[in-house]
């Protein structure tokens, strides 16, 4: 249980985030973003399976992402 | 829920000017984590140098001084053996720091001054629009290479990292890249072993690190950050070059 928040005004649609997931979780939208690029998203529904690893933050060069782990007993 | 991975203290919360998929915006972040990781940020000089990352001030949350293309080092000897108690930095290009300001980096690194060049090569001129570098690769098509580059006339691209490591006055050089999450670590540990070497008075520390140009290159980003490991890594060998104890 992880939550992974992309940064979509910051985001400048690259997909390097999305080779990073070892479980393939981020994908990208087809709406434009405010700078004009087509920016990552991670569904909602994705939590559950996302370990909080991270390599999808290591890897983006815009640091448009923040990832967060459950603490212990927190519910989803 | 609780944070496992934060934008660190040392990078301002502001977008970048960097093209999609370019890897300055990961170096900077990883630079910045070793300040927070040591503390240093509030006693950090940046020595900022002419290219694409001439906005370092605008980036870091530290004082810079903008250096001369290629004088960046030249400018950080002053800066430290002025200020001894400051953590003091080079940020530079390959275009400035393996070109204009060869000169500046071998001497610097030959007196062994006590600040850390961190180097970007990404195998061209990028703000200026996509010239040969001397980083160039052999057969590549740049703005002045339209042919590719030819050794026979342009020589051959020069690896500094293993340039630097011959220096007597050297205490540590790498060449590390970004392009993979496995990569990224091991760039992000190099960077903090450069630092200690400066907290710790060990002498100068050099790391090379790889990095994408997807718009000089003319490729998509992901394009770019295979290039990476295809092309560049088979000449650019990473490893560690150097390491006094
Ligand atoms: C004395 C001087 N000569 C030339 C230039 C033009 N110039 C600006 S940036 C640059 C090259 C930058 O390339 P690099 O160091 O590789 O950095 P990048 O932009 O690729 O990050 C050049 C030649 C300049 N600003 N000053
Ligand atoms: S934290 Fe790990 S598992 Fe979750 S989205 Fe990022 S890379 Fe994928
Ligand atoms: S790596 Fe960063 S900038 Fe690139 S698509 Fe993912 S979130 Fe956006
Ligand atoms: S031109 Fe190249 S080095 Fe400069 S910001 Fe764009 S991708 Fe980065």
């Amino acid at each position: 249980m992880a939550k992974v928040v992309i940064d979509e005004a910051r985001c400048k649609g690259c997909a390097l985030c999305t080779l990073a997931c070892p479980k393939k979780l981020i994908r990208m939208s087809d709406k434009l973003n405010r700078q004009g690029f087509l920016p990552a998203v991670f569904p909602a529904e994705c939590s559950r399976d996302c370990t909080s690893c991270a390599l999808c933050a290591q890897m983006c060069p815009d640091v448009a992402i923040t990832v967060f782990r459950a603490e212990k007993g927190e519910k989803p | 829920m609780q944070p496992v991975f934060q934008r660190p203290i040392s990078l301002k919360d502001v977008a970048t000017h960097f093209c999609p998929g370019c890897q300055h915006g990961l170096i900077h972040r990883l630079v910045a984590d070793a300040m927070d990781h040591f503390g240093v940020q509030p006693q950090t000089i940046g020595v900022a140098s002419v290219g694409c990352s001439v906005f370092l001030y605008e980036y870091f949350d530290i004082d810079v001084v903008e250096a001369p293309h290629g004088r960046a080092p030249a400018v950080a000897t002053g800066v430290k053996r002025a200020r001894p108690d400051n953590f003091v930095f080079t940020y530079q290009g390959d275009g400035d720091l393996a070109a204009i300001g060869t000169s500046e980096i071998i001497h610097a690194a030959n007196r062994g001054e006590l600040f850390t060049a961190i180097f970007v090569n990404n195998t061209t001129y990028g703000m200026t629009g996509g010239q040969m570098a001397p980083t160039s690769l052999p057969g590549q098509r740049t703005l002045t290479s339209p042919e590719g580059r030819d050794v026979t006339i342009d020589g051959y691209p020069m690896r500094m990292a293993e340039v630097i490591a011959a220096l007597d006055g050297a205490a540590y050089s790498v060449r590390v890249a970004v392009n993979s999450p496995k990569n990224i670590l091991a760039a992000a540990k190099a960077i903090k072993t450069a630092f200690s070497y400066q907290i710790e008075k060990k002498g100068f520390a050099f790391v090379e690190v790889l990095s994408a140009c997807p718009t000089n290159w003319g490729m998509s980003a992901v394009q770019a950050n295979e290039r990476v490991a295809k092309e560049m890594i088979p000449y650019f060998a990473l490893g560690t070059f150097k390491e006094k104890n």
